[in-house]
């Protein structure tokens, strides 16, 4: 896709997306606003598989854990303070990833990967099997978080359509602030240690430093779509941090197309789309949903958004003939 | 630069030895690089230069001996580490970033000077200096109009062309070279020992390279390896009239036409 069409898409895309209320459809209001939550997670994930090469199979356990620090850190039968609650959520993720980044960054490739899961388990069954957070039934947010400051009220997360506008413009601040990131100094280093880390070693960077505070940064925006996650759903569960939701996510990204923000987006819309079609058809469908991936890894190996780039070509080679 | 003298001696290896298990891969091996000086390392395959320039460039701790540089004991200091004090490397197999254009792979070295990991908002390709510094050293290795190219599909040549300026990016004052000429044609391997001898103007180089004609067109001083050992190191002269060296690589003569 040149820059102007992809451009357009991405205005096209966002139009039809800020039409969406206008439906009155409360059932696509709430879909629409899971997949926003969902697109926020997997471009944070894509940071690190697609753009940082680190295949992190532990990436839910950011996501529960600003899912819990919203349910917990809300007042039982009261609003809490948005702009107090998100930003606690979203520093707690990213806590817990810079403390687990530190000692899973020490490991490479396949050992990545297990020990990325091996602390998300940990997170998992201190929810899970601890008093901390209700157990595996979860817990409930009773009460949405108010955005009041002061006396005036610029919105209300009660309302479902304030709600999926909220959202709507986080997945694109989140969008915009990753391409910012990536366009910079330290973006720039993110890619070149995905390409070749043994050379900017040798070129003088402490590679280990910018991995952390990739894999910090990652935690944190998984962090800020768990919060919106509880906020939206009103309950957690330890399923949030399950391995499950891990591994979700990394289909999300791979679906999509690593590497590409825009493809994290249309991977997450993808994939709870097609979740939400085959739910309605059978219970068995992550069999069908299996099969789906399997095709697209085999026969779309680039992901979904390397499909405009693929048909462009073979219009232009069939022009060639 | 301007202060600087030649034949100040800027890198300092002193006994340096390297055991894998059981196999000793360099023993008791001495090089120092000095500036305005090429500095080479010569010898058979397996003779352990490899390994010798690992130790030097932070990729291989030694298992015993000690590398100082400006004086400096930095025995103990990572590859990135070294980088940063002023030794830059280039390697064997081509070690680029081959998805970037050449600007790209040269602008990630010239930035690695200045890294400002903080600047998260900044636009990278909005730091002049570090665009300027790119540009000024691919035009001193000779790519002046590959710039824009995607460094993968550049031809062999080119590439150690490229692995030469990303080296110049990182301000170097010892340049580590191994094997720059390795599968060169002749053409290119000329204009390679022309840039070499530039290069030493102001710097101080080590050498491994095995085409024995560029060899003797650059080297200052020549250091012969055989089984992990020093065998002889002096002047060009010394070597070729050495008859241990010649008795080394009796096996191989053909490839030493001196």
């Amino acid at each position: 896709m040149n820059a102007q069409a992809s451009l357009i898409f991405k205005l096209v895309a966002l139009a039809v997306l800020a039409c969406v209320p206008l439906s009155g459809e409360s059932f696509y209001v709430e879909l629409i606003s899971k997949m926003l939550v969902m697109a926020i997670f997997a471009m944070s994930l894509d940071l690190l598989v697609g753009f940082t090469g680190l295949v992190s199979f532990g990436h839910a356990a950011y996501f529960g854990i600003a899912a819990y620090a919203a349910a917990l850190l809300s007042p039982k039968y009261d609003a809490g303070n948005l702009w107090l609650l998100l930003p606690g959520a979203v520093g707690l993720s990213a806590l817990a990833a810079f403390v687990i980044g530190l000692f899973v960054l020490r490991t490479k490739g396949i050992y990545f990967i297990m020990v990325t899961l091996a602390f998300a388990q940990m997170a998992y069954f201190v929810f899970h099997d601890t008093p901390v957070g209700g157990g595996s039934d979860g817990i409930y947010l009773n009460v949405k978080p108010s955005a009041a400051i002061g006396g005036w009220e610029p919105f209300d997360l009660g309302n479902g359509t304030h709600q999926y506008y909220f959202i709507l413009a986080l997945m694109v601040l989140v969008y915009l602030l990753l391409r910012r990131v990536l366009q910079s100094p330290f973006g720039r280093v993110l890619v070149g240690i995905k390409s070749n880390e043994h050379r900017m070693q040798s070129m003088g960077y402490l590679t280990y430093r910018y991995k952390l505070g990739a894999f910090t940064l990652a935690g944190a925006l998984g962090g800020v779509a768990g919060f919106l996650y509880a906020v939206l759903f009103g309950f957690v569960t330890p399923e949030l941090l399950s391995w499950h939701e891990s591994g979700n996510v990394l289909l999300m990204v791979i679906l999509g197309g690593m590497g590409n923000l825009v493809g994290a987006v249309v991977g997450a819309f993808a994939f709870e789309g097609m979740r939400g079609v085959f739910e309605s058809w059978t219970e068995h469908w992550q069999l069908l949903m299996g099969g789906v991936i399997v095709a697209l890894v085999l026969f779309l190996p680039g992901g979904l958004s390397s499909l405009p780039g693929r048909i462009r070509r073979a219009l232009q080679g069939g022009e060639a003939k | 630069m301007s202060a600087a003298k030649t034949n100040e001696v800027l890198l300092e290896a002193r006994k340096l030895t390297r055991r894998f298990g059981g196999l000793v891969a360099n023993q008791d091996i001495s090089v120092t690089v000095a500036r305005g000086v090429i500095h080479v390392l010569l010898g058979p395959n397996g003779a352990g230069k490899s390994t010798c320039i690992n130790m030097l460039s932070g990729d291989l701790p030694p298992s015993e001996g000690t590398i100082t540089f400006m004086g400096r004991d930095i025995t103990g200091l990572s590859a990135a580490q070294r980088s940063r004090v002023g030794i830059g490397r280039s390697y064997q197999r081509t070690n680029i970033f081959p998805q970037f254009t050449v600007l790209e792979n040269v602008r990630l070295a010239a930035q690695s000077r200045n890294q400002q990991p903080w600047r998260i908002f900044s636009k990278a390709m909005e730091q002049k200096w570090a665009l300027d510094k790119a540009h000024a050293c691919i035009e001193e290795a000779g790519l002046g109009k590959r710039a824009d190219w995607v460094s993968g599909v550049l031809s062999h040549g080119e590439q150690r062309q490229l692995e030469i300026a990303m080296v110049l990016a990182t301000d170097a004052q010892v340049l580590l070279l191994d094997e720059p000429l390795a599968g060169m044609g002749s053409d290119e391997s000329a204009k390679m020992v022309e840039l070499l001898k530039k290069l030493r103007a102001t710097r101080g180089i080590l050498l491994v390279e095995h085409d024995m004609d560029a060899v003797f067109a650059v080297a200052d001083v020549i250091t012969v390896m055989v089984n992990g050992q020093m065998l002889e190191s002096g002047p060009p002269a010394q070597i070729r009239a050495s008859v241990a060296v010649q008795q080394a690589y009796l096996g191989t003569e053909e490839s030493f036409h001196v």
